[in-house]
């Protein structure tokens, strides 16, 4: 009956020994040196021409976003936005390493995985202008993103609480015995969070098959790692739940690549979750309401800043004739183009009509959301003035 | 027919779900092989494996994230809290995220299919930590529906029906009345309606309106009350959220008169929400002030339990108040 004795795998001692942080190495896996030169003794992932090209483009792609983005907040277009650079080779190449069927639960600063999936410049516009484009109905701020078709789980802004819930879908998977697992971001600020502790520790008594990929960006807002936690990283805690873990230098797409590969093999072989932990830094703000200047260094900055992952990807698909200095810029200056162009078309889209406001908070509207709707529109067309954005379409449009 | 306790009406409305539907699984602290510290879950591992029926850690927030995710996946999870005391550590699972999901993402997903049932209430000698009616707290929350049984017969009925609700419901079964309330239950499937109150008794010159165990005690005090000549109309209310307030101002505008009983404290407890929309629907009908017969606005207490609690003659003397207004 009992699977699990807990003093099955206790050796003895008979002196006092006291085990302190440190008596575990965990080395940090690195492919590609940060000039792009690989390792000799790294065995690089296979990948292809292709694949290599879509995780560059989907960088530089988040990057692009997120320097217009930021501008548009500036600007007032926007109310909000949270920029990922920095870290754009941990959450592409973690996303390019899946396969399409796989879950992914973010946090909220992995646009570079929606945008390797293929998430369309009209799709973030829609959503950050919450507009009635927008498949999430406009209901969120910007960035938490959501896509079924992509299998992008909707972000909410409470830290870590997609951890158990990853541990859950992943269960479901494993049920329905299909070929597809569940990956988790999420930040080590959020690692210090319950849910956390919860969600791994569940998942490895449950058997789920889920990547918990932690990017361990070395700040939460403004509170660095090293007042976050006392502990060796995220990592440690992995090995303490039974959990297997990668620690994996997150600025190199090779070593990420090959770090989910490997979890994404093990979790659908064994039924069984794997923490992967990389090492990175924000390099932006936290968000636009955030100004780092208070709190770290511009040194600091400039010694990550030569850690660049795209620039580090960039020499080695140099090294690999796969990269054109030209070709690229032109790549890069259309993504430019057309952020731009969708930037000012979507700002004009309309918001959803009021109607929607009382919809699927339920699967159907009851009697008091009607009761309040119906309230509300009047109310609404005693005061059109008050009210522009809706006061027109009262009526559906 | 079979003759069954309000936990044996658990246990078999969870076999016939899980018969039902293989997405269905049962999962909490102690659920598995032991079959829950109620045994509202026995025999299910056996019956339908560890794989659907299984103990986590302990845990609230993980049990509840979890379920959140399986929910999600397509799966219809029905997680068990021991206690509703120790629901808490699970309030921002609750809150935050299966209330809002399907709000969130614009009905793109949702855990419609979840279920979470967990004991509340007092009556039981279980102090503050085995006794409250979190209900309220879970009320304010758009996006979910609350549940409560007051007989074997309702919480079967109900309980499927919650099961196969499309939307999250946290079913809150009145733990005094586990092994105390025994009636006939039909072994067949069949669903009551949520969202909807139940007159269990019709009478003119005040309506008594409560849920779960509560429902005997205004049984009670009705009883006491005819016996002055007084004809009370009793009714269930059932779901607490969403509330029928049609049923309720319905029975309030024949009898001119309402009482509401609760076990959680009176300040913000539930029966303020019902008295502040009956007096809106209902102003010109009102004979006498609507009356509110409730937990103290103290934590549950062990020695003063029976003083504590809005029992029948609280309900009696509330009854005459009333009346003699």
């Amino acid at each position: 009956m009992h699977d699990r004795n807990h003093l099955a795998n206790v050796g003895m001692t008979h002196e006092v020994n006291v085990i302190t942080n440190g008596l575990l190495d965990i080395p940090m896996l690195q492919m590609l040196a940060e000039d792009g030169t690989p390792h000799k003794e790294a065995t690089l992932p296979e990948l292809d021409e292709k694949t290599a090209k879509d995780i560059l483009h989907a960088m530089q792609y988040v990057r692009v976003l997120d320097e217009r983005m930021i501008g548009a907040q500036r600007q007032g277009r926007i109310s909000f936005y949270l920029a990922c650079t920095g870290e754009e080779a941990a959450t592409t190449a973690s996303a390019a390493a899946l396969k399409p069927q796989d879950m992914i639960m973010s946090q909220y600063r992995e646009q570079g995985a929606l945008a390797y999936r293929g998430y369309t410049t009209e799709q973030f516009m829609n959503q950050m202008f919450s507009n009635e484009k927008d498949p999430n109905k406009g209901r969120q701020m910007p960035i938490h993103y959501g896509d079924k078709a992509l299998n992008f789980m909707t972000i909410s802004s409470p830290l870590g609480t997609q951890i158990p819930q990853a541990s859950g879908y992943a269960y479901g998977q494993k049920m329905e015995g299909t070929d597809a697992v569940t990956i988790c971001y999420f930040g080590e600020g959020a690692a210090s969070e319950g849910d956390f502790h919860a969600g791994l520790n569940m998942a490895a008594v449950l058997n789920c098959p889920v990547i918990f990929f932690c990017r361990n960006n070395g700040y939460a807002i403004s509170t660095p790692a090293s007042e976050q936690f006392a502990g060796d990283g995220i990592a440690s805690r992995g090995i303490g739940y039974g959990v297997k873990t990668i620690r994996v230098d997150g600025n190199d797409v090779m070593a990420v690549y090959a770090a989910t590969q490997t979890a994404r093999e093990i979790a659908v072989k064994e039924q069984c979750p794997v923490l992967i932990e990389a090492m990175t830094y924000r390099l932006a703000a936290h968000s636009t309401s955030d100004d780092p200047t208070g709190y770290r260094s511009r040194e600091e900055e400039e010694k990550w800043r030569a850690k660049d992952p795209i620039a580090r990807m960039k020499a080695w698909m140099t090294a690999q004739g796969w990269f054109d200095e030209e070709a690229n810029a032109k790549v890069v200056e259309k993504m430019r183009e057309d952020v731009l162009n969708e930037l000012k078309r979507v700002e004009k889209v309309d918001v959803p009509v009021i109607d929607e406001i009382i919809e699927d908070v339920y699967d159907t509207p009851p009697w008091h959301l009607k009761a309040q709707l119906k309230e509300l529109k009047e109310h609404i067309s005693k005061y059109p003035e008050h009210y522009p954005k809706t006061s027109g379409r009262l009526n559906r449009g | 027919m079979a003759k069954m306790n309000l936990l044996q009406a658990i246990n078999n409305a969870l076999i016939t779900a899980m018969e039902e539907n293989e997405k269905v699984m049962v999962f909490g602290e102690d659920v598995g092989h032991f079959g829950g510290v109620f045994r509202a879950t026995s025999n299910l591992q056996e019956k339908f494996g560890k794989g659907r029926c299984f103990n986590t850690p302990l845990t609230e927030q993980g049990i509840i994230g979890f379920a959140n995710g399986l929910a999600a996946q397509g799966s219809s999870p029905v997680a068990e809290i021991q206690f509703g005391d120790y629901i808490f550590p699970a309030f921002d699972q609750i809150v935050n995220e299966t209330a809002k999901w399907r709000y969130r993402s614009g009905g793109q997903f949702s855990v419609g299919t979840l279920t979470i049932r967990t004991p509340y209430g007092g009556g039981i000698a279980g102090g503050h930590y085995h006794s409250q009616s979190p209900e309220a707290y879970f009320a304010h929350t758009p996006g979910m529906k609350i549940v409560i049984p007051r007989n074997p017969y309702q919480a079967k009925g109900l309980l499927l029906a919650s099961i196969r609700d499309d939307n999250p419901v946290l079913f809150m079964e009145p733990k005094k009345l586990y092994r105390a309330s025994v009636g006939e239950v039909p072994e067949d499937d069949y669903e009551l309606p949520i969202g909807k109150a139940e007159v269990i008794k019709e009478g003119k010159d005040i309506t008594l309106l409560a849920w779960g165990a509560q429902i005997e005690i205004i049984e009670k005090a009705a009883e006491m009350a005819e016996k002055d000549g007084v004809s009370a109309e009793i009714i269930d209310l059932r779901s607490i959220l969403p509330w029928d307030a049609d049923t309720v101002a319905e029975s309030v505008m024949k009898t001119g008169r309402l009482l509401i009983n609760h076990e959680a404290p009176l300040t913000g407890g539930f029966a303020s929400e019902i008295a502040a929309t009956i007096q809106e629907r209902c102003f010109l009908y009102l004979e006498a002030p609507i009356s509110r017969v409730c937990g103290l606005d103290t934590p549950y207490p062990l020695a003063h339990e029976k003083e504590y609690m809005p029992d029948h003659l609280k309900t009696y003397e509330a009854i005459k108040r009333t009346l003699q207004y």
